[in-house]
């Protein structure tokens, strides 16, 4: 379903400032994949999203999404693929207009966009079908502008947004991590569940581990532009924090060590 | 009086059309586009240079709402591709475009008089109506003497400002408006749902300009004439209109913001119509009256809207003194 094949990218090349994001990164995901991404800040898992949703282009590398080859596409037309939810609450919505039209430019995303009403009856009932499934009570509110909602409110429509066109793709990017605990639970049950009704193919950034270990089938762990562990399956069920820890440490001071023993 | 206050309202309703034009790039689009005094003139410079050349008044009209559509394209492409600053490219659009419309017009000011307008065409259709002498029938009955000598310009002009304004209404509701809208509002998000930012801003700011254009065609066949430098400060007339319109009339749904709009512009022309009759004041002082005006209506209701809140928070604070009295708790 999606494929990243030799994926590098430098930025700031030759100037003190260089910084190798992602370095020659391999990854293959089959249709219906849920991906949990964590690593620390720096590690080039936000580059990695941006490479997918194109809206960062690599130095080399390809992608492909359902065998397609999308590397040189810009990112509006990559969209028509890929749902996309971000970190800010504020992102993913147009603030000044009403819950219905934003769920019919979400509707417009994989197709061209006409000069037809974008809310017609029709389409009002189906979102409000779509909207009472979020149980928070946005279906009765369909005229109010986005911009009245609450962070957690709007990310509940983000991610409807994002998922009911059942996307190839869906990327995440800690989309829980600016609300408050019982909303993120509350987004995290929801994404639980949107992504099996549709079976989507999923990349999901997060920095709690916990919740790295409880969604998805697959656990990739990144570390100063690589892939340092990847976990699937069954072994994944099984995972702890503190495996992950020990994993990490080990993993990493084993560099060390050769890194010293290389200066000595 | 009247007829001053007459004559305000129809010029009023033609620069609507202009303000619409403002209203879609400085509010939808928020692309503060200076283009607007170019192509004001380009339009008007069209459609005058079309009509004496023998162009049937209507088509003038087109051609000069098509040659705004086009310059606001190249101010679009200037801003998307080339990645002008969009202030900037307005700017540069609006000096390049007064040597263009001097090119069109030949010579600084081309005046037609004689030629057959839209206008004048509509004169002579609507006198066969009987309109004029209804409206005016009624005018000297409740005891004014002076009558305006035709109702057709604000007639057919009001018509033709409520198809614009119903049709801007209704593409900002389709698809690719509703696009558009979000690309003003939100660029990251539109982007996400598959939409060519890029190709959207040069579509919003082409059918901007191609309204301002289409205003400055009407308006020069209004006066009979077209000048270069008739389109100097049209877009501080614009946004003058655009914000006393939104602070009297509200902004709740699009179609109320369109025909606030359109009340902005006329109420703009009655006001410096007023102002112009105070002895002490000029035809030049016109500039400045219109900035008095644009600071008034941005700065007045911010000014109402933290009294009133005040004054609602002092009241609860009064009730809740009254009710702690009554039951007998003080603070101490």
């Amino acid at each position: 379903m999606l494929k990243l094949q030799h994926l590098s990218v430098t930025f700031n090349e030759n100037t003190p400032n260089e910084k190798k994001a992602l370095k020659d990164i391999n990854l293959s995901l089959k249709k219906g994949d849920f991906v949990t991404i964590i690593g620390s800040n720096g590690a080039g898992k936000s580059t990695l999203m941006n490479m997918v949703s194109g809206s960062l282009f690599p130095d080399v590398g390809d992608v492909f999404i359902n065998g397609k080859q999308v590397v040189h596409l810009p990112e509006y037309k990559r969209a028509r693929m890929i749902g996309r939810v971000f970190q800010d609450p504020m992102a993913g919505t147009a603030p000044t207009m009403t819950i219905e039209e934003n769920l019919a430019i979400a509707l417009s995303r994989c197709k061209k966009r006409r000069l037809t009403f974008g809310v017609t009856k029709k389409r009002r009932e189906l979102f409000k079908a779509y909207l009472s499934k979020l149980n928070i009570g946005l279906e009765n509110r369909l005229m109010t502008k986005v911009g009245f909602l609450s962070g957690g409110e709007r990310q509940a429509l983000s991610l409807l947004m994002a998922t009911f066109t059942e996307p190839d793709i869906l990327l995440l990017d800690e989309h829980t991590a600016a609300l408050d605990p019982s909303r993120a639970e509350l987004i995290t049950q929801l994404t639980k569940e949107l992504i099996e009704t549709y079976e989507l193919t999923t990349l999901m950034v997060t920095h709690n581990m916990q919740q790295a270990i409880d969604l998805g089938n697959r656990l990739i762990m990144m570390d100063k532009g690589e892939i340092i562990l990847d976990i699937s399956g069954e072994e994944k069920s099984k995972l702890t924090i503190e495996d992950l820890l020990a994993e990490f440490k080990r993993l990493r001071i084993e560099e060390f060590e050769s890194d010293r023993a290389l200066l000595v | 009086m009247f007829l001053s206050m007459f004559g305000a309202v129809e010029s009023g309703i033609i620069y609507a059309i202009m303000a619409l034009g403002v209203y879609l790039t400085f509010r939808i689009l928020d692309f503060p586009d200076l283009t607007v005094d170019g192509s004001f003139v380009t339009g008007a410079a069209v459609a005058a240079i079309s009509i004496i050349h023998g162009v049937p008044p209507i088509v003038a009209s087109l051609l000069a709402l098509v040659a705004g559509f086009l310059a606001g394209c190249i101010t679009g492409l200037l801003h998307t591709k080339g990645k002008v600053n969009p202030l900037l490219s307005g700017i540069l659009m609006m000096t390049a475009l007064y040597s263009i419309n001097l090119r069109i017009l030949d010579k600084p000011t081309v005046s037609f008089f004689n030629e057959t307008t839209f206008f004048k065409q509509v004169q002579s259709v609507w006198e066969k109506t009987g309109i004029d002498s209804l409206m005016n029938g009624l005018l000297s009955s409740v005891g004014l003497t002076q009558v305006p000598k035709t109702w057709a310009i604000i007639g057919v002009m009001l018509m033709i400002t409520l198809i614009v304004k119903l049709l801007t209404d209704f593409f900002l509701k389709t698809e690719v408006g509703l696009a558009l809208r979000a690309t003003g509002d939100n660029k990251k998000m539109i982007r996400s749902f598959s939409a060519n930012t890029d190709s959207l801003i040069i579509l919003g700011v082409g059918l901007s300009n191609a309204l301002v254009a289409f205003a400055g065609g009407l308006i020069a066949q209004h006066g009979g004439f077209a000048d270069v430098g008739m389109g100097i400060g049209m877009i501080i007339i614009g946004l003058a209109s655009v914000i006393i319109g939104e602070a009297i009339f509200g902004t709740k749904t699009i179609a109320r913001a369109t025909l606030a709009v359109i009340g902005g512009a006329i109420i703009y022309r009655m006001v410096v119509t007023l102002a112009l009759r105070v002895d002490f004041l000029e035809t030049g002082d016109m500039k400045l009256i219109t900035a008095v005006l644009v600071i008034a209506s941005l700065v007045l209701p911010n000014m109402l809207k933290s009294r009133k809140e005040k004054k609602r928070r002092s009241e609860k604070r009064l009730q809740i003194e009254l009710r702690r009295k009554k039951e007998g708790v003080t603070d101490a």
